[in-house]
């Protein structure tokens, strides 16, 4: 299934990622990173689990109030229900081993130069791009 | 004013999310399907992310001593590459690859109102507290012994 080439829209997107990042950094003194954040208000709930599920209440409630003023956000799932609980469950077990994601190392932690950081994110991105392979080409797993 | 400013910062994170295309698992596979249906917009999303985050923390951290809402930056100050920041990362992409979200993808596309993305989401959040409470009863054990 191929998708459209958004070189503009992705960099303006990324921009935001980086605003918001800097703004949670100088308000807050935090990393914006998804997987420290979320894990903040998962049981046993962290002390300071109020900042935590206000970002996480913007982060939800900002692309559904895009959509609702004529936004439009292209979505597709490419894969079986199955790749989503088996990917959803190696997810969260990955990036609370490991200490963060895409946003924690990829961004925030690469930004900072950070040595754990700059080798998670180089780590991943060879793992994914691996796992890809492995579903599309050797696999052959698509969307039912 | 400091939760108000919360769920701005998360808005703006969400937004970005979502027009940038890391909320789209059939975009986002795509990045890593070189060899098939490639398309290279991601790289834009972490390099647009990446200079911004770059630039914006070198002026926060060499203008403001602390930031506005609390008394420090809370940063990691570790440095040593250890296994299991190696393990848990290559773990990582393996769901990543396989669901084509990340944490920081799926939470704003929980937005969109799509039936696949809170499937993920809890299998995300099981997967953390398993972790968790695996890691916990690891390190509580030679602690007590």
């Amino acid at each position: 299934m191929a998708t459209e080439f958004t070189p503009f829209m992705s960099l303006f997107g990324g921009f935001l990622i980086g605003v918001a990042a800097i703004a949670l950094m100088a308000l807050h003194g935090r990393i914006a990173g998804m997987t420290g954040i979320l894990a903040g208000v998962l049981p046993p709930v962290g002390s300071d689990w109020q900042w935590r599920a206000a970002f996480l209440a913007g982060a939800v409630i900002a692309p559904a109030l895009y959509l609702v003023f004529g936004g439009t956000v292209p979505f597709a799932v490419p894969v079986p229900v199955w790749a989503m609980v088996v990917g959803g469950l190696i997810v969260g077990i990955g990036v609370h081993v490991g200490s963060g994601c895409t946003s924690g190392h990829g961004v925030c932690g690469m930004a900072r130069l950070s040595p754990r950081s700059i080798v998670a994110t180089i780590t991943f991105m060879i793992t994914t791009g691996i796992t890809v392979y492995v579903m599309r080409h050797v696999l052959s797993v698509g969307a039912a | 004013m400091r939760i108000v400013s919360a769920l701005l910062i998360g808005a703006i994170f969400g937004l970005g999310i979502a027009i940038s295309g890391m909320a789209n698992p059939a975009k986002v596979i795509n990045f890593f399907d070189v060899a098939g249906t490639w398309d290279p917009s991601l790289i834009f999303v972490m390099g647009g992310a990446l200079v911004t985050t770059a630039i914006g923390y070198r002026i926060v951290f060499g203008t403001r001593a602390r930031p506005l809402f609390a008394q420090t930056y809370s940063l990691p100050t570790r440095t040593d590459l250890d296994a299991r920041l190696i393990g848990g990362s290559a773990l990582f992409g393996v769901g990543w690859g396989m669901s084509g979200f990340c944490p920081g993808g799926a939470i704003p596309a929980l937005g969109l109102g799509e039936p696949a993305v809170p499937v993920f989401v809890i299998a995300m959040a099981a997967g953390i507290i398993l972790a968790r409470t695996a890691l916990n009863a690891l390190i509580d054990k030679p602690a007590s012994a």
